[in-house]
């Protein structure tokens, strides 16, 4: 189970959001969406401690994280437990696709080079990449740099992944089979948090729509009911925005 | 004006080739310690670390600032006068420990450079996966900054060559002083200095080739 209580983030006195309450079940996937800055990718990296919150509290499975006294050791562990895909791919340019998936169980989870290798090369064929093993990322179109960016992810094992815009940086082409590996994570119940414009996506995958502005969660419902019947002004308006330039 | 004497000359070749090791050991240790101390000073400076910060600026401003052979003497005339356990410091050991001060210096501003322009999400991917500093340094930053930083540390590799060359100053008998004790004793100073030229040039050259080489190897992972 995953839960955010309280939970602020500011830079300098500019406060970005506060006092956001989140819970999550395991296996439950949460689609987050909103207008451009209203803090949903600062949100984001907070929980993985990319960013750290100015105040509340972060339990992920059995771990308790007070986040105004979270030592070393538990941001590393917060880290291993929150398993992060970037806008951008980020993908470790010095290293092939299979050890860009292999890193962190090597460095961090200490397996032997050969079973994390092992375990990369399984990834990669669930990923649709096994024939792309000793591939740079800069040979590799933006999608695949992408879906190894989510075998990363998978990799840690972790108790949830974060989304972070996973598609909005790829040519159109790729979209889709990015798209895909998430639906069939979704489907084998993988906990997830993703903030995308997809809302294509959120209808079909998410179990719970969280809409995001001005730094509060405005509301949160099922896609079916988010979309078809919005409560708050805020959200009207900018699902009517949203789906009139992307008819959903 | 006289003709050149080509048979001294390459008589003088094996004899100087012989002061060849000598000269690319003191550069070879040179850079090794200096790789050494310009990455820990590199590093020091990308991470701001208090204390040992404003030390490595002081250092780094210090050894640029002043020649190289104003710190040779220093070293080997000046330093034993007030730290007298020094005595004993010998020539070689004097210009190794030179050279690396001098071209760390340089070199760390260069390795800081490439650490600072691996991009940002690199390390943030790194992070997010839950390596530590260390971690992040050793595995993703400074593979991929020695990459960049490599025609830089040649090119220092191969003016650290050249500058072993005062080491003539301090009394050893290098491939620079050789020549000079064979031109003092022949008075055929161009003869000498035309062939130690000449060697000087053949190795760096020979090195230029080996940068290119590394360079590629280097650019492996970027080629599309």
């Amino acid at each position: 189970m995953i839960e955010l209580k309280g939970l602020r983030k500011q830079f300098g006195d500019q406060v970005v959001f506060d006092a956001i309450d989140l819970q999550l079940s395991r296996g439950e996937i949460i689609v987050v969406v909103g207008p451009s800055g209203t803090g949903k990718s600062t949100l984001l990296r907070c929980i993985n401690f990319l960013e750290r919150p100015d105040a509340g509290q972060l339990t992920v499975g059995d771990l308790q994280v007070d986040v105004t006294r979270a030592t070393q050791a538990q941001i590393l562990a917060l880290r291993r437990r929150t398993a992060f895909v970037f806008q951008n791919y980020a993908l470790f340019a010095n290293k092939t696709a299979l050890e860009n998936i292999a890193e962190g169980m090597i460095v961090v989870d200490r397996l032997s080079k050969r079973e994390a290798h092992a375990r990369a090369r399984k990834i990669l064929e669930r990923i649709g990449l096994a024939d792309k093993a000793d591939a740079y990322p800069a040979s590799l179109s933006g999608g695949q740099q992408q879906r190894v960016g989510i075998g990363r992810a998978m990799a840690a094992n972790a108790e949830v992944i974060l989304f972070d815009e996973p598609t909005s940086a790829l040519d159109p082409q790729w979209v889709e089979e990015v798209l895909g590996l998430m639906k069939q994570l979704a489907a084998e119940h993988q906990t997830m948090i993703v903030v995308t414009h997809e809302m294509q996506f959120a209808r079909d995958v998410a179990d719970r729509v969280v809409f995001m502005d001005e730094g509060r969660i405005i509301e949160q419902a099922p896609p079916a009911t988010l979309f078809s019947q919005p409560r708050d002004e805020r959200t009207q308006r900018f699902l009517k925005k949203i789906l009139a330039a992307n008819p959903a | 004006m006289h003709a050149l004497n080509v048979d001294y000359m390459l008589g003088l070749v094996p004899i100087l080739l012989s002061y060849l090791p000598l000269t690319l050991g003191m550069a070879a240790a040179g850079m090794l310690c200096a790789l050494v101390l310009a990455s820990l000073l590199a590093v020091i400076r990308v991470t701001e670390l208090p204390g040992l910060n404003a030390f490595a600026m002081l250092f780094i401003s210090f050894f640029r600032g002043t020649p190289l052979l104003v710190q040779l003497f220093l070293f080997y005339y000046g330093l034993p006068q007030v730290l007298t356990f020094l005595v004993s410091i010998n020539g070689i050991t004097a210009t190794i420990l030179g050279l690396t001060l001098h071209f760390s210096a340089y070199m760390a501003e260069s390795i800081r450079a490439a650490i600072v322009g691996i991009d940002r999400s690199q390390t943030e991917a790194a992070l997010s996966v839950g390596m530590t500093q260390g971690q992040l340094m050793r595995r993703i930053v400074l593979p991929q900054a020695t990459r960049v930083a490599t025609p830089t540390l040649m090119n220092y590799f191969i003016d650290m060559i050249k500058s072993t060359s005062l080491a003539f100053t301090l009394g050893v008998t290098e491939l620079m002083g050789a020549t000079q004790k064979e031109a003092a004793s022949s008075f055929l100073y161009f003869e000498a200095f035309l062939v130690v030229a000449v060697i000087y040039w053949v190795v760096v050259e020979a090195l230029s080739w080996v940068q290119k080489w590394l360079e590629q190897r280097l650019n492996r992972a970027y080629q599309r």
